[in-house]
């Protein structure tokens, strides 16, 4: 099943047949395998080289194969090094693994390819203790500097039972606190420079300023920011590690935690995924429904975006209307799936109850609503002189650098590329629907805020276009492994109560494969790659969000501006801590 | 009346009016504010929440009062009280109604500019003594912005003082019997209540304690009721800076059917609520941006307003 198979001829050709090996997976991403001397070269030659190149570097990952079952077709590996490359002209995803034996867990840095691997390095290191040789500053991002053990090894505990009793001691605190001390030293920052000392600002983890629990260290001359170092993963939750003790169906509602402000559309990336795993068909009206309910989250995150930027160049007022309007999104929400912030309502196959009675009603209210409201801010807050002197020119980024960088979302349209997944990649159905990817081209604060508004008037239409064509039929696959399975045939033939029966006390056993799924959320590509080992639990759950990739390129913004541009550029960006840690 | 008795009576009211005012401000710009962004703030306490302010007054005298050992003790026990003495002084020149002042100074307008520069010592002197970076950052911003705009504060109120021919308050406004100083000195207007929202430190120039960026700058460290002094300082600092405003360019005390003393009430709290009224519209500028505003397009107006002011009053002289 592999779909595209050029590219690998290609490189079989460039690097001899015997260092490329490809694999069969289950979506349609052209998957190889290659050895650890080899990668650095082939990231080089796909990022340069070939025709139509992979500009971006998506993701790069890691499994602990040591427990896996079923490995026909690939290679030997203890530890399995994952990256997911993305062309843009080719409109298409490359896989490459590199197999890792546990006596030699190391493989060369591409840090020298792609500055913007530099976290997703650590994070591997970090989560699975690979050694990336040349890696600038290989050093914990996600677990305090403490933490002793892997935890995404299989044999790391998941539970706090299984680790035994847990003690504190005053020298443990003395420890986690020493820990915690800023040395400027270790990231390569000098403390004084020609008789200027510097000064380091501590922001956050506790500042209003930084939604949610992010430490930004500043360098500072007077307030001039010479250079910033983010540390993440005081919101950390082991999102993944979750994935592999859940069964596919109970790990749903992790999923609407992991962005917390955009609810379902996390169950749409998991689910994405998990049906090309499955191989599930929605039908229409489920695919209908759930685009519905996303681009109604999509407005309720960009609201909150909306009011708290506002609120973070000082503007104190529009994140009370913003907060308003949001409430009546709930509203609906809550009428429609009965839950408000995580509704947890989509399910395997489609989504856990049909429309309510009386439905059009409300979402036709609300298209009404909105429009007016939308104007009304672009009268307050975009068209607001003082609040264009706080945004233009700040923080802007190129589209060379957003693609650097794997930036995506608003991000990379503000900055001037129109590329949109829903349109570029449909999943969902969303290839049927009318709307435009709206663009701009400085790429500064301003510009992200102006895509941001235009989203939800594009997001407005589509609902509309859902509501006036809503299709009839079913709600829900009656694929076997659909969960829970729909009620009609269960009580009429055995097969399907059996299934049924199966499906809801273990869950669905998913056959043996691989699949990344990934949609446009709100703030740019929320992905999950999931691998499952033939049983009623994934394998391995690893979920790629937009807001990691977007951190990272923090320091690159903000240099040489003031700290109040920080906190404008920390607006601008759109995160959500639990998006950037999981 | 014995005069010594109406003196009293005058002292007594020039220094607890504002106190209270400043309390009851509290209530009303929350009020004010929920109203404006749809939402209903403190209702609860008393009729229509009224006596919130009080229920504030007894948390903050029972919340422990502690001074960060990093501290400097005595210059940061003075810094909170520095803002209360210099508006409250202010105070004693500001004419409410006719002879009904502390003391009719002769340089009333100088002796206000002259206790509002000592009262950014305060500010300066809180965000220095904390010996903490977010108060060090809010304390430099505070002693800029308030230098650079206590400058062309006093350019634009020499203004009114030309027009008038005299420093003292009560004459500034018997000269706006006929027009009050609005018309012919709008610009001066427009400049000297900008310059004195940022001399009160409110958004859109509250820079110095800016909550999204430096949480809450030169007070950061304080609790209690220090922290109170400031808070009430502030609110004082509103009320004071709405009375220069009425007595300078809104003809104080002046107007028909009602007595003065009611007609410049209306006046100041209409001021005021305007001030709740920007903090509740604007975004916050930058620093640099705040700065170049100030020096270059502020103080430049501000002097040719008072070059034409002068050369229009010895002509029609």
């Amino acid at each position: 099943m592999i779909a595209n198979a050029t590219i690998l001829q290609e490189l079989q050709q460039k690097l001899g047949e015997a260092s490329i090996a490809p694999q069969a997976v289950r979506d349609q991403v052209p998957t190889f395998w290659t050895s650890r001397e080899k990668v650095h070269e082939v990231v080089q030659y796909l990022k340069n080289e070939v025709a139509k190149p992979y500009r971006m570097l998506y993701d790069i990952t890691a499994t602990d194969d040591r427990v896996r079952q079923h490995r026909e077709g690939m290679p030997a590996s203890d530890f399995t090094v994952i990256y997911h490359l993305l062309s843009f002209e080719r409109n298409e995803y490359i896989r490459i693994k590199v197999p890792l034996k546990e006596d030699s867990l190391s493989l060369p840095t591409i840090t020298d390819v792609w500055p913007a691997a530099n976290w997703y390095e650590r994070e591997v290191w970090d989560m699975f203790g690979i050694k990336f040789d040349g890696h600038p500053f290989l050093a914990r991002i996600l677990m305090p500097k403490t933490w002793v053990g892997h935890p995404l090894r299989k044999d790391h505990p998941a539970r706090a039972t299984e680790m035994g009793p847990f003690s504190q001691s005053q020298e443990k605190v003395d420890a986690e606190q020493e820990a915690l001390r800023f040395r400027p030293e270790e990231w390569g920052m000098k403390r004084s420079e020609d008789g200027t000392d510097f000064i380091f600002l501590n922001v956050g983890p506790q500042h209003p300023g930084t939604h949610g629990v992010l430490r930004v260290v500043v360098q500072l001359d007077g307030e001039v920011i010479l250079d910033c170092v983010p540390e993440i993963g005081f919101h950390h939750r082991g999102a993944e590690k979750m994935g592999e003790r859940q069964t596919w169906h109970t790990f749903i509602p992790y999923t609407d935690r992991i962005d917390y402000l955009a609810g379902v559309i996390n169950e749409l990336a998991y689910l994405t995924a998990f049906e090309k795993l499955a191989g599930i068909e929605v039908p229409p009206r489920g695919q209908v429904i759930r685009v519905m309910m996303s681009e109604l989250f999509r407005i309720a995150s960009h609201l909150v975006w909306y009011g708290t930027f506002a609120q973070d160049v000082g503007q104190m007022s529009p994140v009370f209307y913003c907060f308003n309007d949001r409430e009546r999104i709930f509203d609906i929400v809550e009428a429609v799936c009965g839950a408000r912030m995580h509704p947890v309502w989509f399910r395997i196959g489609g989504t856990s109850l049909d429309l309510p009675d009386g439905w059009e009603g409300m979402f036709r209210d609300f298209l009404k609503y909105m429009p007016p409201r939308l104007d009304e801010y672009d009268r307050t807050v975009m068209k607001n002189r003082i609040f264009k002197a706080r945004t233009q020119g700040v923080g802007v980024m190129t589209v060379e650098q957003a693609v650097e960088w794997g930036v995506t979302g608003p991000m990379l349209r503000a900055a001037g590329m129109e590329w949109d997944f829903r349109k570029k990649q449909p999943y969902s159905g969303y290839e049927n629907f009318e709307f435009d990817i709206p663009t701009a081209t400085h790429g500064d604060c301003y510009d992200r805020a102006v895509i941001h508004v235009e989203e939800m008037r594009q997001s407005l239409r589509i609902i509309e276009q859902c509501v006036n064509n809503m299709p009839a039929g079913p709600y829900k696959s009656d694929h076997p492994l659909a969960v829970p399975p729909r009620k009609e045939h269960t009580m009429h033939d055995i097969e399907t109560l059996i299934t049924h029966f199966l499906g809801v006390s273990w869950g669905p056993v998913v056959p043996p494969g691989e699949a990344l799924g990934a949609i446009e959320a709100p703030k740019g590509n929320n992905g999950y790659y999931l691998t499952s080992d033939g049983s009623t639990y994934s394998y391995r759950t690893h979920i790629r969000t937009p807001s990691f990739a977007h951190m990272q390129t923090l320091p690159l913004q903000c240099r040489g501006l003031l700290i109040p541009d920080l906190l404008a550029i920390l607006g601008s960006i759109d995160f959500v801590l639990a998006d950037v840690d999981r | 009346m014995n005069p010594t008795l109406y003196y009293i009576i005058v002292v007594f009211v020039v220094l607890m009016v504002p106190l209270n005012l400043a309390a009851i401000l509290i209530w009303l710009e929350r009020r004010l504010l929920a109203l404006w962004q749809d939402r209903y703030g403190p209702n609860r306490v008393g009729p229509f929440g009224l006596l919130q302010s009080v229920a504030d007054m007894v948390k903050i005298f029972f919340k422990e009062d502690w001074i960060p050992p990093f501290a400097d003790k005595v210059v940061f026990v003075l810094a909170p009280a520095i803002i209360v003495v210099t508006v409250l002084l202010t105070f004693a020149v500001i004419p409410f109604a006719p002879s009904f002042v502390v003391a009719n100074l002769n340089i009333g307008v100088l002796f206000f500019l002259g206790l509002s520069s000592l009262g950014v010592y305060s500010v300066v002197l809180a965000g220095w003594s904390s010996d903490s970076k977010y108060s060090l950052l809010g304390g430099m911003r505070a002693s800029a912005q308030m230098l650079s705009y206590e400058v062309f504060m006093g350019l634009a109120m020499m203004g009114t003082v030309v027009m008038a021919g005299s420093f003292n308050l009560s004459d500034i406004v018997e000269a706006q019997r006929h027009v009050w100083f609005v018309v012919p000195q709008f610009l001066g207007f427009v400049l000297f209540f900008i310059a004195g929202i940022a001399e009160t430190r409110r958004l859109p120039f509250d820079l110095p304690e800016a909550e999204s960026e430096l949480v809450a700058g030169f007070h950061a460290e304080y609790s209690g009721m220090k922290f109170g002094m400031f808070f009430v300082g502030e609110y004082m600092g509103v009320i004071l800076i709405s009375c220069m405003i009425t007595l300078l360019y809104l003809g104080g005390w002046l107007g028909p059917w009602l007595p003065a003393g009611v007609w410049f009430a209306i006046k100041v709290f209409l001021l005021i609520c305007f001030f709740i009224l920007l903090r509740a519209a604007l975004p916050r500028p930058r620093f640099d941006q705040l700065m170049s505003w100030g020096w270059k397009i502020m103080l430049p107006l501000a002097l040719v307003n008072l070059l034409v002011t002068g050369a229009l009053v010895l002509a029609f002289k």
